[in-house]
C-alpha cells in the first residue's frame, strides 16, 4: 500500500481517526505521519504527576497499529481538529480542550469513563431542550418499545396495538426530522 | 456598591433562614457545569474567546433576570484585591480555582447570595445554588430551572452519548455535583464516621472534611457529595445522596442521645469549657476555634446553651478565617496577629449575644 499523502513511499503507519463520529482510515508513511502530527517519537515517557492522569496512562494507544518491521516503538498522536489538543496532552493534563475532543478521543474514552464513573460510559440524565435535538423523542420511543414488549408478554394485545401505533408515528416523526436536517 | 455587601457580612442572607434538619445539615448545594458548544473550554481558550464569553454574561444579565434572583451582580476577578477574592472563597461564593484565574473570569452573585454563576472557571459556566438545611430536591429543581433559562440563550456543549460535555471527564454527563454540608460532632467523637465512610464510598458518594480532600474535618463539618456524574439521572443521584444523608442524620442523633445517656456530665463539661475558651481567650488558633465552635453549636442543639443562635457556627467559622480577619482589620496580618484578632472578634461576637 502506498502512502496516501506523498504517494511515494510505502504506507507503514495505519491508524483510525474519529472526527465528528466519522471514522477515517489513514495510511501514511512514517515521514508523513511525523510531518502531519499523527505520530511523534519518544512521547511515551510523559510524566504523570497527578492521580487523574494516571488513569489515562493505563490505556495504551490501541487505534494505532504499526506494521513496520523496525525495532523501536512509536506512538501516534491523535489530535483534535477543532482545538488542536493531542491525546498525549489530554493524558498529561486530564482535561479536554473543547466539545469536539470527546469525538476525537472517543475510542479511548470508555475505559477512562468506566473507571471514573463506576462502570458507566453513557449519559442517562437531563437533555437540554434545544441542543438535545430529537433525543427527547428517542427516549420516549425507547420507553414505548419496552412498554410494548411488556404488554405483549401480558397478552394485552388491544393496548399493545395502540402503543405500536404511537411507536410508528414517533418513528416517522423522527425520520422526517432527520431528513429535514440533511 | 454591592461588592461591599458581599465583603462585609460573614454569613450570606440565605444562611440566616433555618431549613429542615438544620440541627445537623447546615446547607445543601447543587452545582452544574456547562459549556458553550462553539467555544474551546477555558482550559485552552484564548483571552479573546474568554473575553467574548464574559461580555455575553455582562450584557445578558443586564437585560434580563431570573425569577426572584434579580439584580445579579457581576464581579470580575481582575477587579478584586487578593483579600477580597479570599473573602469570596471563604463565603463559598467562588471556588479557589476561580480566584486563581483572574483574567476574564467572573462570578454573578444574586442579592441574597444563594445563587452564583461562575464564568470561565474550569468550564465556561458553573451554576451554583445553595439552600439552608436539608433541601437537595428544592435546590435541584431551582438549579435546573436556572439551567433551562440559560439554555434559551446559550448553545450548550451536549452529546447524545456523553451528555453535558465538560473540561474534566470527572464531570461529564449530568455535569452535576450535589453536596450536603453536615455537622457531625457525635459521629466524629465516637469515631463512627470513619467506619461509615467506606460504605458511603461504595455508593459512589464521597465524604470529605470541610477543607477539602483528605484533610481531617475542621469543626466536625463534613461534605457529602456524588462522585459519579455519568450513567445516572440527576434525580437518581440526588435520591442516593438523600438516603445516605438521612441515615447519617439518624445515626448522628442516636450517637448524641447515647453520649448524653452514657456521659452527659462529661459532654456538658466539654461544651462549657469550649464556651469558656471562646468567651475568654486572648489568642486562639483557627483549629482550636473550630473545635470550640463545634462544641458550642452542639451545646445549642442539645439545649445546654439557649441564648445564642445556631447560625453562630456558620458565621464564626467564616468570620475567623484569614481573609475575613484581614478584611475586617483592613490590613495584612501575620499568623500571630490573626490569632489575637480571631480571639477578640469571637469575644466581641459572643458579648453581643449576651447583651441582647
Ligand atoms: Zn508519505
Ligand atoms: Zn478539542
Amino acid at each position: 500500500m502506498e502512502c496516501q499523502n506523498c504517494h511515494q513511499r510505502q504506507a507503514t503507519v495505519h491508524l483510525t481517526q474519529v472526527i465528528n463520529g466519522q471514522k477515517t482510515e489513514i495510511h501514511v508513511c512514517e515521514q508523513c505521519a511525523k510531518d502531519k502530527g499523527y505520530m511523534s517519537y519518544g512521547e511515551e515517557n510523559f510524566t504523570l504527576n497527578d492521580l487523574l492522569s494516571g488513569l489515562f496512562h493505563t490505556e495504551s494507544p490501541s487505534t494505532f497499529s504499526n506494521k513496520s518491521t523496525q525495532p523501536y516503538k512509536k506512538s501516534t498522536q491523535l489530535k483534535c481538529p477543532t482545538c488542536g489538543l493531542t491525546y498525549q496532552e489530554f493524558a498529561r493534563t486530564g482535561k479536554f480542550g473543547c466539545a469536539t475532543c470527546y469525538q476525537t478521543f472517543d475510542e479511548k474514552l470508555n475505559p477512562i469513563l468506566r473507571r471514573v464513573h463506576s462502570g458507566n460510559t453513557t449519559h442517562d440524565g437531563k437533555i437540554p431542550k434545544r441542543e438535545g435535538g430529537n433525543l427527547h423523542m428517542k427516549r420516549e420511543l425507547d420507553d414505548y418499545k419496552s412498554k410494548l414488549r411488556q404488554l405483549i408478554e401480558q397478552e394485552e394485545f388491544e393496548e399493545a396495538a395502540k402503543v405500536r401505533d404511537k411507536i410508528k408515528s414517533l418513528q416517522s416523526q423522527l425520520h422526517e426530522g432527520e431528513d429535514g436536517e440533511q | 456598591m454591592s461588592l461591599q455587601q458581599f465583603m462585609n457580612e460573614a454569613i450570606s442572607p440565605w444562611m440566616k433562614q433555618e431549613g429542615p434538619d438544620s440541627d445537623i445539615v447546615m446547607s445543601s448545594r447543587i452545582r452544574l457545569a456547562r459549556n458553550f458548544s462553539q467555544h474551546p473550554f477555558p482550559t485552552v481558550a484564548s483571552e479573546e474567546t474568554l473575553e467574548k464569553i464574559l461580555e455575553f454574561f455582562n450584557e445578558e444579565f443586564k437585560r434580563q433576570s431570573f425569577r426572584d434572583y434579580d439584580n445579579f451582580e457581576l464581579v470580575k476577578m481582575k477587579e478584586l484585591q487578593p483579600v477580597e477574592k479570599r473573602v469570596l472563597v471563604e463565603k463559598h461564593l467562588i471556588s479557589p480555582h476561580l480566584a486563581e484565574k483572574s483574567d476574564q473570569s467572573a462570578t454573578l452573585i444574586s442579592q441574597n447570595e444563594q445563587v452564583s454563576v461562575m464564568v470561565n472557571e474550569e468550564d465556561h459556566i458553573r451554576i451554583q445554588l445553595y439552600f439552608p438545611g436539608f433541601q437537595l430536591d428544592r435546590a435541584l429543581e431551582q438549579a435546573s430551572q436556572l439551567d433551562d433559562w440559560l439554555e434559551e440563550k446559550i448553545d450548550y456543549a451536549f452529546d447524545e452519548k456523553r451528555g453535558y460535555l465538560t473540561a474534566c471527564p470527572t464531570n461529564v454527563g449530568t455535569g452535576m455535583r450535589a453536596s450536603v454540608m453536615m455537622h457531625l460532632p457525635a459521629l466524629s467523637m465516637t469515631q463512627q464516621i470513619n467506619r461509615m465512610t467506606p460504605a458511603i464510598n461504595q455508593l459512589g458518594l464521597v465524604v470529605r472534611g470541610i477543607y477539602g480532600e483528605g484533610s481531617e474535618a475542621v469543626g466536625n463539618i463534613y461534605q457529602i457529595s456524588n462522585q459519579i456524574t455519568l450513567g445516572k439521572s440527576e434525580q437518581d443521584i440526588v435520591e442516593d445522596l438523600h438516603s445516605v444523608v438521612k441515615q447519617l442524620i439518624d445515626q448522628e442523633r442516636k450517637a448524641r442521645d447515647a453520649l448524653m445517656n452514657r456521659s452527659g456530665i462529661q459532654l456538658e463539661d466539654r461544651i462549657f469549657r469550649s464556651y469558656g475558651v471562646l468567651k475568654h481567650s486572648r489568642i486562639i488558633e483557627s483549629k482550636e476555634a473550630a473545635k470550640c465552635l463545634s462544641d458550642l453549636r452542639l451545646g445549642i442543639d442539645l439545649g445546654f446553651i439557649d441564648h445564642i443562635p445556631k447560625t453562630i457556627l456558620n458565621e464564626l467559622m467564616i468570620l475567623t478565617q484569614p481573609g475575613f480577619l484581614q478584611q475586617y482589620a483592613k490590613t495584612t496580618l501575620s499568623p500571630d496577629e490573626r490569632d489575637i484578632r480571631r480571639a477578640s472578634l469571637i469575644r466581641e461576637r459572643l458579648q453581643l449575644e449576651n447583651e441582647e
